[in-house]
């Protein structure tokens, strides 16, 4: 945990302000719809399968696979820059939503399409906690 | 009679280095291609009574409202606007609006407007995206863009087809040699695929010189009836067919990463309104962003079939003198990339079906397909041109 986090940091809205409170606990919330029974991410006001907006917060299980990633050589901005390289994945969610995060490795090059993944919570500031991902197999 | 929408005027401003020659504001580079495509129309701007623009300049100010501020800039009171804005892809989009507003007799003489100094004022800031709304779940994991999201379909696509590093350079390689004819083209030396292998890595498997090019320009497109266009004597290019679409802006909410769904549907719509089959096309222009785009694109527009597009771009095939001509000015990659590239691919088109290419000149055109890609591979929309 640093105190001097620098990188962008979300600006919560009503509508993901859930999302992010459960994050801080360590746990991985999905918008999940009561009329059709799909998940989605990010989270919407109206389900965007079917529409209705009879919608519910669930917990995910937090696996997932590696849909696609790619390695950052070079930084998103001076932030990320010590950081390089790093992976940016996205997880196909073993509940349906794909989801854009980092995978946290030792090595970056051992990451491929279709690797189990499990969600690690980085707390990166006192309110502030990043679902990010870690490979199974390590 | 029905009145029929013609394009009639193409202008953009000289480049050298990448920059305007001269320079300018972000104003007065549009002033200078807007008198182009009027000259080169045979008509003035007293003429003009629809202007569609779309840019990233002024914001927040003036641009907020950019045909607003535009008009007043030009000192015209225009009776149709449009600003809509979907990415680099605005301007294909354009040309269907415009014409859909001449033929309903909504206007008559309809400018297209874009300009960008991002290279000379040094002001592309896309790293500066507040992580507000929907980008509240992307940019605090560091992804570059856009080009980590060209990245993440590009990685999908090599996993699901086999697509290769080498055939996606294929496309750069192909592109700067047309680059090499065109001399306003900012990159005009010749490439190898090593060299593209070589080059920097930037987003894996995506390096710089898969990468377009960060420079200015400004390009203007004049549309009126096929009728006003005899009368002034000018040459009409007429629009067989279009078709746009937009899927997402998240690279998360991307309906499936190996396949550019915007661009299936606008292309789909385009053919079918022209009545034509892909073998009726002389000539592609298409958004060159990256390499991964054409590639997603060719595939998309049903030139080859998903996954083909490796082996279809393989062994110079759109090269010059190769079976398929491709973005013949250079493109993004090669000749020049403000942000929003896509009325550059209309300008090429059009001096291409007229036979003005010069030395890069493509023999027996008669008729062009032009497809711009904006955002994130977010947009897709299809002009169908011919001189006939």
């Amino acid at each position: 945990m640093s105190e001097t986090y620098e990188k962008p940091q979300p600006v919560i809205d009503p509508g993901t302000k859930p999302f992010w409170d459960a994050a801080r606990e360590h746990r991985l919330l999905l918008p999940r719809c009561r009329s059709c029974g799909e998940h989605h991410f990010y989270p919407r006001e109206l389900c965007p399968h079917c529409y209705s907006d009879d919608l519910e917060w669930v917990d995910a299980s937090g696996d997932g696979e590696v849909y696609s990633y790619t390695i950052a050589r070079k930084p998103a901005g001076p932030t990320f820059a010590a950081d390089v390289p790093y992976v940016i994945a996205m997880i196909k969610l073993d509940e349906g939503p794909r989801m854009l995060t980092n995978i946290i490795t030792s090595d970056v090059e051992s990451v491929r399409i279709g690797a189990r993944v499990k969600v690690s919570f980085d707390d990166v500031t006192p309110e502030l906690t990043l679902p990010k991902f870690k490979l199974e197999s390590e | 009679m029905a009145r029929e929408a013609v394009i009639v005027g193409v202008g953009d401003v000289p480049l050298e280095g990448g920059k305007v020659v001269g320079g300018g504001s972000v104003l007065q580079v549009q002033a200078r291609a807007a008198k182009a495509a009027l000259d080169d129309a045979r008509l003035s701007m007293r003429d003009v009574d629809g202007l569609l623009v779309a840019g990233l300049w002024g914001v927040p100010g003036p641009g907020q409202l950019p045909s607003v501020t535009l008009g007043e800039y030009l000192g015209i009171h225009p009776r149709f606007a449009d600003s809509t804005n979907i990415g680099g892809s605005a301007f294909e989009a354009h040309v269907a609006h415009a014409a859909m507003a001449i033929e309903k007799g909504y206007c008559d003489v309809a400018l297209i407007s874009y300009g960008s100094m991002q290279k000379s004022e040094r002001s592309r800031t896309l790293g500066g995206r507040p992580s507000i709304l929907t980008m509240q779940f992307e940019n605090v994991w560091g992804i570059p863009q856009p080009v980590g999201g060209y990245a993440l379909a590009a990685q999908r696509h090599m996993h699901e087809f086999g697509t290769t590093e080498e055939q996606l350079a294929e496309i750069a390689v192909a592109t700067r040699k047309w680059a090499s004819m065109n001399p306003a083209a900012t990159m005009r030396d010749p490439l190898t695929i090593d060299d593209v292998m070589n080059s920097t890595r930037i987003a894996d498997p995506l390096k710089l010189l898969d990468c377009c090019l960060v420079t200015d320009g400004a390009g203007a497109i004049v549309m009126t009836t096929a009728e006003n266009a005899r009368a002034h004597g000018s040459k009409p290019i007429h629009i067989r067919g279009y078709g746009e679409a937009h899927t997402h802006w998240s690279i998360g909410a991307m309906p499936d990463l190996a396949r550019l769904t915007a661009a299936e549907m606008a292309s789909k719509r385009a053919f079918e309104m022209a009545g034509i089959s892909h073998d009726a096309i002389d000539l592609v222009e298409c958004y060159d962003s990256f390499t991964i785009t054409v590639m997603m694109t060719l595939e998309a527009l049903g030139f080859c079939k998903p996954g083909e597009g490796g082996a279809f771009v393989s062994g110079q095939r759109t090269a010059p003198g190769g079976a398929f001509p491709l973005n013949t000015n250079g493109g993004g990659l090669s000749y020049c990339h403000p942000g929003m590239y896509g009325i550059f691919l209309l300008v090429e088109a059009v001096r291409q079906l007229r036979g003005e290419a010069g030395a890069r000149q493509v023999a027996d055109v008669a008729t062009a397909l032009v497809h711009g890609t904006g955002g994130t591979l977010s947009s897709g929309s299809t002009v169908i041109l011919a001189n006939n």
